[in-house]
């Protein structure tokens, strides 16, 4: 049987280039290859851990950013009802200094309506003391021609306008 | 997700050349069957030779029989006789009815297939004098050789594109081969070395990727494919042959002291008679011997079923054309499925025979403790 009982010929070749084949790509192909893919993988494995770290970093960046915010938002709160106190302050102020004011000018004009109401009623009362020494006069002149009567009259009368 | 893939390339394999492989060698046989009715013959049809003649080497590479034209590739001879070389090619035996230069292409008997010295002036061997040393370009080493070939332009150039697309991802022919050396690496020799993998990589990646070229060109029944490479005991035993080197020179100290003192067995194993180092001495020697015969046995065997089914055609062709179209029609579907289960073994008897190489040389180097 030719089947297992193979040539010495067969034998030499395929040794011979079996040797062949391993030394050529043990050198020129295998270490190219693994090298290569080790590389890669490598590189892969240092993505990854950049990516890992850079996700932490912004995970970090994140939080300072929110501490930020927060602090932002504390310091315009902080500022807004400083705003608002120093606004009703002002308004405060302005209307006590407006009521104040209001006060004033109500006491002049009230002082000036004393005023002026007296100065009528000092008119007035001149007025009617000159109306009634005219009328006095006329009466005078009537109960002059009328006898004792008119005498008692004019007392009457002037004890009237000293009532009033 | 690897699997996948491997079994994606099998089965483009597939179609590409058990089809093929069907169709041409149905047309082969075909014209020999013409061939006989013709000439009015009652040629038997031998299905034991012509199967044994297909699977074993030879000095020319038998393509096909156009009627009674043989057409073959004349492959060289080289002898080495009585101190002398001679080289020539194989066509100046035409098909062994010729003698050359005092040799001839025995075609029948106890030397059939082999380079004879004749007796001067016949074909008749010279039973004095003794078969010359033939280291002859036979087919096998021929397709040995192309499959090399192939495997040097191939590997190389992908180890260069390494080098030009560094860090970047595979292409081409680089992508379609990355999968198959991370699944040697990963999957056989760091799974079954460990550590210390990297110095048995290249090997194991070359024992690998030659016996699933040389597999799958042998189911390629075009020239220069079909040649039984895998599938014949001397190149299985090379193979074995220099695992079993590898095994013997990288073994350690702790792995010798196995073999000759194996620790935690009872003494009287070992004392008077030392049975258990016989045993493992045996061990060290059937490992490679296994993966010999397990490569050659499974590629033959898939290549006589194939060559069988084909055989069924022409037999029953030889009864009545009528019975060898009806079984044509069988025979190449079973042809096909066999094909189909030979990709499975092509893959799967590279994967084993590398992946139990690097079990020995991870059993051979381990690290006790």
């Amino acid at each position: 049987m030719e089947l297992i009982q193979p040539g010495i010929g067969l034998i030499f070749w395929m040794t011979l280039t079996f040797a062949f084949l391993l030394f050529i790509l043990g050198k020129f192909a295998w270490p190219a290859i693994t090298k290569g893919l080790k590389e890669r993988e490598q590189s892969i494995h240092d993505a990854l851990n950049a990516a890992e770290k850079a996700k932490e970093e912004m995970k970090k960046l994140q939080l300072d950013n929110e501490q930020l915010l927060r602090k932002a938002m504390d310091e315009r709160d902080a500022i807004l009802s400083d705003g608002r106190k120093v606004r009703d302050k002002t308004i405060a102020e302005a209307r006590e200094k407006a009521s104040e004011e209001a006060n004033m000018i109500v006491e002049g004009a009230m002082e000036r309506i004393e005023n002026e109401k007296m100065g009528a009623i000092i008119d007035l009362k001149n007025q009617i003391a000159t109306l009634s020494i005219e009328i006095a006069e006329k009466i005078l002149k009537e109960e002059l021609s009328h006898g004792k009567k008119q005498e008692e009259l004019i007392k009457k009368l002037t004890e009237d306008i000293e009532l009033n | 997700m690897r699997t996948v893939y491997l079994f994606v390339y099998a089965f483009s394999f597939f179609l590409l050349t058990t089809l093929v492989f069907s169709s041409t060698a149905q047309e082969q046989h075909g014209f020999e069957g013409e061939k006989a009715i013709e000439r009015g013959e009652e040629a038997e049809y031998d299905a034991g030779k012509m199967i044994i003649e297909h699977i074993i080497d030879a000095h020319e590479w038998h393509i096909m029989d156009i009627g009674q034209k043989h057409i073959t590739v004349p492959l060289p001879v080289i002898l080495i006789d009585e101190g002398k070389l001679y080289i020539f090619m194989s066509g100046k035996f035409h098909h062994g009815q010729n003698a050359y230069k005092g040799f001839s292409l025995e075609t029948e008997g106890e030397y059939k297939g082999k380079i004879v010295r004749v007796k001067e002036g016949t074909l008749e061997r010279d039973p004095e004098k003794a078969l010359p040393l033939d280291f002859s370009i036979t087919k096998t080493v021929f397709a040995i050789f192309v499959s090399v070939l192939i495997m040097i332009i191939v590997f190389v150039s992908v180890g260069n594109s390494y080098g030009k697309r560094k860090g970047k991802a595979p292409k081409g022919l680089q992508s379609f081969l990355e999968p198959l050396i991370l699944f040697v690496r990963d999957d056989i020799a760091k799974a079954a070395i460990g550590e210390k993998y990297e110095k048995y990589l290249p090997f194991l990646l070359t024992i690998f990727f030659f016996i699933l070229l040389n597999n799958l060109l042998g189911l390629v029944p075009l020239f220069p494919g079909g040649a039984n490479v895998t599938g014949n005991i001397a190149v299985t035993g090379i193979l074995a042959l220099f695992t079993f080197l590898i095994i013997a020179f990288s073994g350690n100290k702790e792995y010798w002291k196995h073999i000759v003192n194996t620790p935690g067995v009872p003494w009287w194993l070992k004392f008077p008679l030392p049975l258990m180092p016989i045993i493992e001495i045996i061990g060290v020697f059937t490992k490679p011997f296994v993966l010999m015969i397990r490569l050659f046995a499974n590629i033959t065997a898939g290549h006589i079923i194939v060559l069988g089914f084909m055989s069924l055609i022409f037999i029953f062709g030889n009864m009545s054309p009528v019975a060898g179209y009806g079984v044509s029609i069988v025979s190449v579907a079973f042809a096909v499925f066999i094909g189909l289960l030979e990709l499975l073994v092509a893959f799967i008897q590279a994967y084993v025979f590398t992946l139990l190489s690097a079990l020995y040389f991870g059993m051979a180097t381990e690290e006790h403790h």
